[in-house]
């Protein structure tokens, strides 16, 4: 067991790592707050998984909502596939509202985690959008997809026939953070995009990629992008 | 049509062995996401009922895929005992069943048995198997191999220390090894899953392993779980690995999709018995996990069940030191919840060990399945019941690279405390002289990483 003795030497052990160490044992058991502290952090987890993305937020960045194909949670969960394509009602108020052939289609999406949108589209988002202008491109008319794959960019890809993507999307949370929030972009992604034409910067929030710095990162490779007409692996950064 | 069966005087007719395969199965969503599973519950009863009274000479005679088109269909197919089989060829699969969980079938009876099945006989067995009955033919099987120590003794229950970092940065590597030792974890091995999957990196990490393996003089063995390719570049180059390790799929495109072939595999055979630092015979390490084919596209209208059970087929030609189910890892779409990851892990770990595997299973959840850490205690007590040979543990059961979660270091305690059973005998030993257990138990300097602590 840890001892008093010890515990100076625990704590510097601990800073060479993010794992749970050091946190001692009752019987062969853990103590009390390791142990409720682990659940604490699975909950954020689960809560960010099975949660929503509220209206107020969507209203304050004027983003109007679609849905794919995914019906309910369990079902978006189960079926991936279903997560990728829009629901007919999607198609058509796309349509209807949105600029047509736009240079950068911006599309935010709850995905695996309502909670990274929560808490960073308010940083990421104005950012992002300075970040594009700044670069003298122009955007189309940005919305959020409610159920969304990251594939669900080359059904949108299809009915607005953008030059650049970029999808702001949740991504599956862990433990240590359940609020990180992807930036997938890709250079006309219709029907048949390979995912090595994808491009992404993971782990935007607070403690990891801070928004600010992943929406200007954002706005230099989509130039880049438009100028030498292509993304992914092939795309010299 | 194939074959019908009238469940509560409704008929359900097949049209091939695939669907019979596929529709027998416990309910998963991953057979429901390949489109393949039984539209309810009668239905799949017929399916069970219909797979009772097939021969398992009509299973072997009906390839699911044939081999000539696929490697891992030869390597399971050229591995039959054809003196097992003939012997066995018109035994029912209820037969089978009834077999197997008879008392006076002992474990050695099975294992010689299993000279004669096929991997679509295995599974077959288990579809019309419940909880309890996996659990029971399955303990009855002891599985010993030897590396540089022996594990999966009856009465032992191993364990992986999997001390993985988010930068595969090495003191703190190090320390939540130190952590693991301190609570009698890691008797199966060390095993590092890397962040970053370079020759360099890969050589980095087994020197440091094998450094501490060295230092505290433990007897256990190394492994890094990086693409097999890797690993061979650094060992080439003089890297010190007990053991090589690769995932599996059930089929060859499903390990074209892990850039994978069987005649890779032997390359790496011959490196590890040539280059390997460990002395015994059993120098692989596999891991497998129902769903990957499916990911990959790669299954054939196959069911999971099924290929997880070809996996083993695979396995068994290379004689590996461990093998284990990943068994809640993939996600949702293939095993959506508690119930199902639970059953997957009582067949993944039965149908290793009837193909004579020395199985161990990663007992764990993403945090996208409707599960959580109490069905983690759930099933790592059954299969403590069961007789695993190892299971995973991380620092509280959180892996801070991988962002899953397994098991706790204090949850193996745990379940060799409460099933009285130990580590490997010579870890034990070792475990002994320094002080962390004595006469089956912790000592009260247990679970104090600084034990270690001259060098971090």
């Amino acid at each position: 067991m840890i001892n008093k003795d010890t515990n100076e030497q625990i704590i510097r052990l601990k800073q060479h790592t993010p794992a749970r160490i050091g946190v001692g044992r009752t019987g062969t058991r853990p103590l009390t707050k390791g142990y409720l502290s682990f659940r604490i952090d699975h909950a954020a987890a689960v809560d960010a998984v099975f949660g929503e993305v509220s209206e107020d937020l969507l209203r304050q960045f004027q983003l109007f909502t679609v849905e794919t194909r995914f019906e309910t949670k369990e079902h978006y969960l189960k079926r991936p596939d279903h997560g990728r394509i829009l629901s007919e009602k999607a198609c058509e108020v796309i349509k209807e509202r949105c600029f047509p052939a736009p240079q950068v289609q911006v599309v935010v999406s709850d995905g695996l985690s309502a909670n990274a949108i929560e808490e960073n589209l308010p940083d990421v988002y104005p950012a992002l959008m300075d970040s594009i202008s700044a670069n003298g491109l122009q955007t189309g008319t940005p919305f959020f997809v409610k159920g969304g794959r990251v594939g669900c960019m080359d059904a949108i890809g299809e009915l607005l026939k953008p030059e650049a993507f970029v999808l702001l999307i949740g991504e599956r949370p862990g433990l240590v953070c359940a609020h990180s929030l992807s930036a997938y972009m890709c250079y006309r992604p219709r029907k048949g995009t390979k995912e090595s034409d994808r491009m992404v910067i993971s782990n935007i929030h607070r403690g990891g990629t801070p928004p600010v710095e992943a929406a200007a990162h954002i706005g230099t490779i989509i130039k880049k992008m438009l100028e030498q007409q292509t993304s992914g692996v092939k795309l010299m950064l | 049509m194939y074959k019908k069966a009238t469940v509560l005087g409704h008929t359900y007719s097949f049209h091939h062995l695939k669907e019979v395969m596929a529709k027998a199965n416990e309910e998963r969503s991953g057979d429901q996401l390949a489109g393949i599973s039984a539209e309810n519950m009668k239905e799949r009863m017929a399916a069970k009922s219909v797979l009772a009274d097939l021969t398992l000479g009509e299973i072997r005679n009906s390839p699911l895929l044939p081999p000539e088109q696929d490697e891992v269909s030869r390597v399971i197919e050229e591995s039959v005992s054809t003196p097992v089989y003939e012997r066995i060829k018109n035994w029912s699969v209820a037969e089978l069943r009834e077999y197997i969980l008879n008392d006076e079938t002992t474990g050695s009876d099975l294992l010689q048995l299993s000279e004669g099945l096929t991997s679509e006989m295995i599974a077959a067995a288990a579809k019309i198997m419940s909880n309890l009955d996996l659990i029971q033919a399955a303990s009855k099987i002891e599985v010993i191999t030897h590396c540089q120590t022996k594990i999966g003794q009856k009465g032992v229950l191993s364990s992986r220390a999997q001390p993985n970092h988010p930068s595969d940065h090495l003191p703190g590597m190090r320390v939540s090894l130190y952590e693991a030792l301190s609570y009698g974890i890691g008797d199966a091995v060390i095993g590092i899953n890397p962040v970053i999957d370079t020759t360099d990196n890969i050589y980095a990490l087994l020197v440091e392993t094998k450094d501490i393996i060295d230092r505290f003089a433990i007897p256990t063995q190394n492994c890094v779980l990086s693409h097999v390719t890797t690993q061979m570049r650094a060992i080439e180059k003089g890297a010190p690995a007990d053991l090589i390790f690769q995932s599996l799929a059930g089929t060859q495109m499903g390990n074209e999709s892990f850039g994978i072939s069987i005649p890779l595999l032997e390359e790496a055979n011959s490196l590890i018995y040539d280059k390997g630092t460990a002395t015994g015979p059993n120098r692989w390490y596999f891991e497998t996990g129902q769903g990957s084919e499916l990911s990959s596209e790669a299954h054939f209208g196959i069911d999971q069940v099924t290929l997880e059970s070809r996996c083993y087929g695979l396995a068994r030609k290379f004689n590996p030191f461990i093998v284990n189910t990943v068994v809640g890892f993939i996600g949702p779409e293939y095993l959506y919840d508690s119930k199902q990851v639970i059953r997957a892990g009582l067949e993944d770990h039965f149908m290793g060990k009837m193909h004579g595997l020395p199985m161990g299973v990663d007992v764990c959840y993403t945090n996208h399945m409707r599960a959580d850490q109490n069905d983690m205690d759930t099933l790592s007590t059954l299969l403590s019941a069961a007789g695993v040979n190892f299971v995973i543990g991380v620092p509280m059961a959180d892996d801070c690279m991988l962002n899953y979660q397994s098991l706790s270091f204090h949850d193996i305690a745990t379940l060799r405390s409460i099933f009285h059973l130990s580590p490997a005998p010579e870890f034990e030993k070792w475990l002994e002289r320094a002080g962390i257990m004595r006469n089956g138990a912790l000592t009260k300097s247990a679970g104090d990483p600084t034990l270690f602590m001259n060098k971090v």
